[in-house]
């Protein structure tokens, strides 16, 4: 039966690729910091974190396409769509900004990961469930590592609280947007393959307010807004983003190493 | 971080198999013990070389000095007696 629903069934693909998609774009934001850090370990660091994210993509990807059954690959799902056929939520595109920027923006996300993970190992989708179960550990070391980056920037010296009070003014609207539900979550969320997003809610909030409460940081006021990047509709950044990643590819269709 | 104070350099030793010793395997730099052993796990264990880490603050370690190495160990050179074999073991003693 698991078998079955991995191989067919294209009503998931969209759910899957909501996720596949935010480990890939975060993954490229990231990589972009390889050789910017702040030092050579935590260089080296936040680097890792970008390749765990990718490969946690290749597999998305792949399984997205799978239940797709339209004949993509990771590489055609990665390469050859536009920027309003990517669903990843808008916060994984933004740029990068300064290191407090690019630490509180990860570990928003990997801190909602990890919710999404938990819950998507009682997946109904076994391959789905084993991709969360792989993907836990990475995320658990991730949010250990840029919690600790949060706090000490926070707490730190006068010029690092300011620039990560600034971060956190400037990115906390955009993780509205993880936790609204809409058609593809319900389907999801009723044939058992996955959460609905305002489930994660509670637990990401707890997570996450406690490390900004040990970082001395103040929560702005809640806003209603709410980015729309995982319904195809991205910020200004996306094409940039997306240009980087896929110029060689579309460039020399097909090529190998 | 670029005109403040450098981080302090750490020493650090994985054991690459249970059952095996520490090993030193290099040094890095960082804020405190914590972070030191989440960058020694980023720098020194990416291809599984390691399933423990012991990391220790580089001006903690009391070294020998090189140049008191004649004093300090060519004593040693020749008193084989010190050896085990020195000694001729009877047969009657195996594995040794």
């Amino acid at each position: 039966m698991n078998a079955s629903i991995t191989a067919l069934n294209p009503a998931h693909a969209p759910y899957v690729l909501r996720i596949a998609d935010g480990s890939l774009i975060l993954a490229q934001r990231l990589s972009e910091c390889c050789g910017h850090g702040p030092a050579l370990e935590p260089d080296i660091a936040l680097t890792n974190v970008a390749l765990d994210l990718l490969g946690q993509a290749r597999l998305l990807l792949s399984h997205a396409g799978a239940l797709e059954g339209a004949g993509r690959d990771e590489d055609a799902l990665a390469y050859w769509r536009d920027a309003s056929q990517f669903r990843n939520p808008t916060l994984c595109e933004l740029p990068n900004g300064d290191f407090a920027q690019t630490c509180l923006r990860t570990f928003f996300y990997v801190a909602w990961q990890a919710q999404l993970w938990t819950a998507l190992s009682a997946s109904k989708d076994a391959a789905l469930a084993a991709i969360a179960e792989k993907s836990s550990k990475e995320t658990r070391y991730h949010c250990e590592h840029l919690a600790g980056w949060v706090v000490r920037l926070g707490d730190g010296t006068a010029n690092s609280t300011e620039r990560l009070q600034r971060a956190l003014n400037y990115l906390l609207p955009y993780t509205n947007e993880l936790f609204v539900d809409d058609d593809t979550d319900l389907a999801a969320a009723a044939a058992g393959i996955g959460p609905l997003p305002s489930s994660l809610n509670d637990a990401w909030t707890a997570q996450v307010q406690a490390v900004l409460a040990e970082a001395t940081l103040k929560l702005p006021a809640t806003t209603p807004f709410r980015s729309s990047g995982r319904r195809g509709q991205h910020s200004e950044a996306m094409d940039y983003v997306l240009a980087e990643m896929q110029s060689v590819a579309r460039a020399h269709p097909g090529a190998q190493w | 971080m670029s005109n403040s104070k450098e981080w302090p350099l750490w020493e650090v030793f994985l054991r690459s198999r249970a059952g095996l010793d520490h090993k030193h395997c290099g040094s890095l730099h960082a804020a405190d013990g914590p972070m030191a052993l989440q960058l020694a796990r980023d720098v020194y264990t990416r291809r599984q070389e390691g399933v423990s880490i012991w990391v220790v603050r580089a001006d903690h370690i009391h070294a020998s000095d090189p140049t008191d190495k004649a004093a300090l160990f060519d004593p040693m050179a020749d008193k084989i007696y010190r050896h085990p074999t020195f000694y001729e073991l009877p047969d009657e003693v195996d594995h040794m």
